[in-house]
């Protein structure tokens, strides 16, 4: 239980702009195959997120952290793409900082609250964007989980040094493990 | 002590809700039968008998909202909510309509029933009306109501009294409020969808984020400015007199400061909004209440968080609880 007489939590930290800028030249294909995988495992692991998603399970996502020289197009089907700029046409576009990003995934902020304190930007399909908010918050997601399956033989101690880095972060902005 | 009655949206943030020790959670089906109809939001009949299985084990308990109005096309929708809920074990019904408050006392004579806010009943008489026809054990207080006038409507009624303490403040006369209609064609009180958001837009102009609703522009923000729901309540008008938020601006209510004298007025339950809201939300609120709860009963100081974070427009007030306006 986290302690309740604790400060409210601030903002989760930002990739600094030198690192982001030293990322640019870095491949997109093998993050795009690592990437893929683990959502490929993530909608076999948790099919009533197809459910959650109903009429909208054939939108394409435009997923773009604002701190990274990259962003994502994801699909249910599943299908995820790593992109320089997000494409035109897609049904909806999500815009925060990576962090963000990721605590979204795993259910550790609310979406209305980033909106409101203008953390995460919405464009597009608003009505494709809540269904997604809300079957991925009703699926909680464990990330270091999910991660660590790329490591094979290695995933246990790959999975200890994720949720290390998640507790640092974490740590670092004053959330508890409120979510957990 | 008074219950902590807190909101579900998903089977994962009934389970945060009970781990936070939430005293009851109220949740819907995933249809048009309650007030918070929202894409990937809400229970299947499955997931229902679930999560009352899981609350039941936890000592809790569920209420389910069946709170739209049914219409008259298509009432068996509602009827067979009210069946369903009831047989999946459901320890109360929150009703806003009449007719299905009706069906509900004859079909489920022993089925606990709540007269949910959106039933706008906000006097000692019509709460009566509900009590003697329907067998109302809990009527829901609209958000209009000071703490003078809750506890005189709570000595004068033979149902309990539930009072919203944190979320979402409606400050219209809710179940009779057209806005939502009026720019759309959907309404909380018809399709459970106040603002549905098939039909908002959010754009990114030069001057902030635009927010729209079915073609009206309801606000912009600035790049640093805190924002609220797009909702016409909340909008920022120009007019006449000049420009601002005319009805009430985008803020929550939150009554932590008031447990005291809601308690002296002898409401019976305390009700968290945002059956709408993610899992992060639910953990945070009901912790918080929950905290605060304990320290008023052991007349303790709470020191507890804030919880601005979750707030509409990072801003809270106590609303009509402290009247100052009239």
């Amino acid at each position: 239980m986290n302690d309740p007489s604790a400060a409210s939590p601030g903002p989760l930290p930002t990739i600094p702009p030198l690192v982001a800028l030293a990322m640019r030249p870095l491949p997109l294909l093998p993050l795009q195959l690592a990437l893929g995988g683990v959502l490929q495992r993530i909608y076999r692991r948790n099919p009533a997120i197809f459910d959650r998603l109903g009429d909208h399970a054939r939108a394409r996502f435009g997923i773009k952290p604002i701190d990274l020289p990259f962003a994502f197009v994801v699909e249910a089907r599943p299908r995820l793409s790593v992109v320089r700029d997000l494409p035109r046409g897609l049904d909806a576009r999500i815009s925060a900082s990576l962090a963000n990003l990721l605590a979204l995934l795993e259910g550790r902020v609310d979406g209305d609250a980033l909106m409101f304190s203008r953390e995460l930007v919405v464009e597009g399909d608003v009505e494709a964007v809540l269904a997604l908010r809300n079957a991925i918050d009703d699926a909680q997601l464990d990330l270091a989980e999910e991660l660590s399956s790329l490591f094979g033989p290695l995933g246990a101690p790959a999975r200890r040094a994720f949720e290390a880095t998640r507790g640092r972060v974490i740590a670092s902005s004053g959330h508890g493990e409120q979510s957990r | 002590m008074m219950e902590l009655i807190c909101p579900a949206g998903t089977p994962a943030a009934l389970k945060s809700a009970i781990d936070a020790g939430a005293d009851a959670i109220y949740c819907g089906f995933n249809d048009e039968t309650n007030a918070r109809n929202f894409p990937g939001l809400n229970f299947s009949r499955d997931e229902l008998r679930k999560g009352i299985a899981l609350a039941h084990g936890r000592g809790a308990k569920i209420l389910v909202a069946i709170n739209t109005f049914p219409r008259a096309s298509a009432v068996d929708i509602w009827h067979r909510a009210v069946d369903d809920a009831a047989s999946a074990g459901a320890d109360a019904l929150i009703l806003a309509d009449i007719g299905l408050m009706d069906y509900a006392a004859r079909r489920h004579p022993n089925q606990r029933l709540h007269v949910s806010v959106q039933a706008a009943a906000a006097n000692p008489d019509a709460i009566a009306f509900y009590a003697e026809n329907f067998g109302a054990r809990r009527v829901v207080l609209p958000r209009v109501l000071s703490v003078p006038e809750i506890a005189e409507i709570t000595r004068e009624s033979a149902c309990e009294t539930e009072v919203f303490v944190f979320g979402g403040l409606c400050v219209m006369a809710e179940g009779r409020c057209s806005l939502s209609s009026y720019a759309t064609g959907k309404s909380p009180n018809m399709q459970g969808v106040c603002s549905p958001p098939s039909h908002v837009t959010y754009e990114q102009t030069a001057e902030g984020t635009k927010s729209s609703l079915g073609g009206f522009t309801i606000n912009r923000f600035g790049s640093s400015e805190p924002a609220g729901y797009p909702t016409l309540c909340k909008g920022r008008f120009s007019t006449a007199q000049g420009a601002g938020y005319i009805f009430e601006d985008p803020v929550s209510l939150d009554a932590t400061t008031l447990l005291k004298g809601l308690r002296d007025a002898g409401v019976t339950a305390l009700k968290i909004e945002g059956r709408q809201r993610g899992r992060a939300y639910v953990e945070s609120v009901v912790r918080h209440f929950r905290h605060a709860l304990a320290a008023l009963e052991s007349g303790s100081e709470a020191e507890i968080a804030s919880l601005k974070p979750f707030t509409e427009g990072q801003a809270s007030t106590v609303g009509a609880y402290r009247k100052t306006w009239r």
